[in-house]
C-alpha cells in the first residue's frame, strides 16, 4: 500500500508538453481551414459580382446574433478557468454549463438558418441553385462546407467541453490539475477564431 | 514565466477577460457597421484588419500565449506566417492571370 502512496505522489506530469500538443492539433486545424480560406479567397476573386449577389441570400441578423454568441461564449470559457484556477470549483462547473449551453444556442440558429435556405430551395444540388451563374454555386458550395465543418466543431467542442464538466465534477481537474480544461478551451477558441473570420467572409459582402 | 512550475503562469482574474469581451463585442459592431458603408475594395481589408485585432486578442488573452512560454509564440507566428506566404503566392499567380 504505502509502494502505492509512493507511486502516486510521483506522478510525473507535463502541463507544458500537453499545451503544446494541443497548439500543435490547432496548426493541423488551421492547415485544414487555412486551405479552405485560400480556395474561398481564389473563387470570390474571380467571381466578385457573383459573389456578393449571392451573399445577399444570408441572414445578417443570424449571422452577428451567432458572432456574439460564439464570442460570449469564449469569454465563459476563459472564465471556466479562471474559476478552476481559484479553487471556485462550482463557479468553473457553471461557466463550462454556460459554454456549452451557447454552443447550442449557435447550433439552434444554424439550424433555423439553414432550415430556411432549404425551404428557399437552396441546398447544394438543388435545382434551384443549379441554374444559378457558376460563381454563386461555388459561394453556396462554399457557404455550406465551411459553416458545415465549423459547425461540426463547435458540436465536437460542446461534447468536449461536456467531458471536462464531468472530470470536474469528479476531481479529475482539479485548481492544482486542469490542463485538460485549458486544452479543451483553446480548441473552444480556435473554433471562435474560425468564425471570426467566417462571419465578414460570408454574411458582411456588401 | 517559471519553466519548472506546471501553472505558475496565467493566473489572471476575472476582470481581463471581462475587458477583452467587450472589445470584441465594440469591433463586432464596428465590423457590422462598416460593411453597411460601400469603401469598395477597402470594405474587405477593413473587415479582414478588424478580424484580425479581434483573433489577436483570443489568441494572446483568452488563449493565455501572452503568459505563454516564448515557444509557443514563436510557433504560432511560424505558422500563421507560412499560412500567409500561401495567399501571397496564390495571389501572385492568380492577379496576373485576368
Amino acid at each position: 500500500m504505502s509502494s502505492h502512496e509512493h507511486a502516486a505522489s510521483l506522478v510525473h506530469r507535463d502541463d507544458v508538453g500537453a499545451r503544446m500538443g494541443m497548439w500543435l492539433f490547432l496548426f493541423t486545424e488551421l492547415l485544414l481551414f487555412g486551405g479552405m480560406f485560400l480556395l474561398y479567397s481564389v473563387y470570390r476573386f474571380t467571381n466578385q459580382a457573383e459573389f456578393h449577389l449571392a451573399a445577399k441570400e444570408l441572414n445578417t441578423v443570424i449571422g452577428t446574433f451567432n458572432t456574439i454568441i460564439l464570442l460570449t461564449s469564449s469569454l465563459t470559457m476563459a472564465l471556466s478557468i479562471a474559476a478552476i484556477q481559484k479553487n471556485n470549483v462550482n463557479l468553473s462547473i457553471f461557466f463550462q454549463l454556460v459554454t456549452v449551453l451557447l454552443g447550442l444556442a449557435f447550433m439552434v440558429n444554424k439550424y433555423f438558418e439553414w432550415t430556411a435556405k432549404f425551404h428557399h430551395g437552396i441546398y447544394p444540388g438543388s435545382e434551384e441553385l443549379l441554374v444559378k451563374s457558376p460563381g454563386e454555386i461555388l459561394f453556396f458550395g462554399l457557404y455550406y462546407v465551411m459553416t458545415g465543418l465549423h459547425g461540426l466543431h463547435v458540436l465536437i467542442g460542446m461534447v468536449i467541453i461536456l467531458f471536462m464538466t464531468s472530470f470536474t465534477i469528479k476531481g479529475v481537474i482539479t485548481r492544482d490539475s486542469y490542463v485538460k480544461l485549458e486544452s479543451a478551451g483553446l480548441y473552444w477558441h480556435l473554433v471562435d477564431i474560425i468564425w471570426i473570420f467566417l462571419f465578414p467572409l460570408f454574411y458582411l459582402i456588401t | 514565466m517559471e519553466k519548472n512550475d506546471n501553472h505558475s503562469q496565467h493566473s489572471h482574474g476575472y476582470g481581463i477577460y471581462i475587458l477583452v469581451w467587450l472589445a470584441l463585442m465594440a469591433l463586432t459592431a464596428i465590423t457590422v457597421t462598416v460593411a453597411g458603408i460601400n469603401f469598395g475594395n477597402l470594405t474587405v481589408t477593413t473587415a479582414l484588419l478588424i478580424a484580425s485585432v479581434k483573433t489577436y486578442l483570443v489568441l494572446t488573452i483568452f488563449m493565455h500565449l501572452r503568459s505563454e512560454d516564448r515557444t509557443f509564440r514563436i510557433f504560432v507566428a511560424v505558422s500563421i506566417f507560412f499560412l500567409l506566404v500561401s495567399f501571397v503566392l496564390l495571389f501572385s499567380d492568380y492577379s496576373f492571370l485576368r
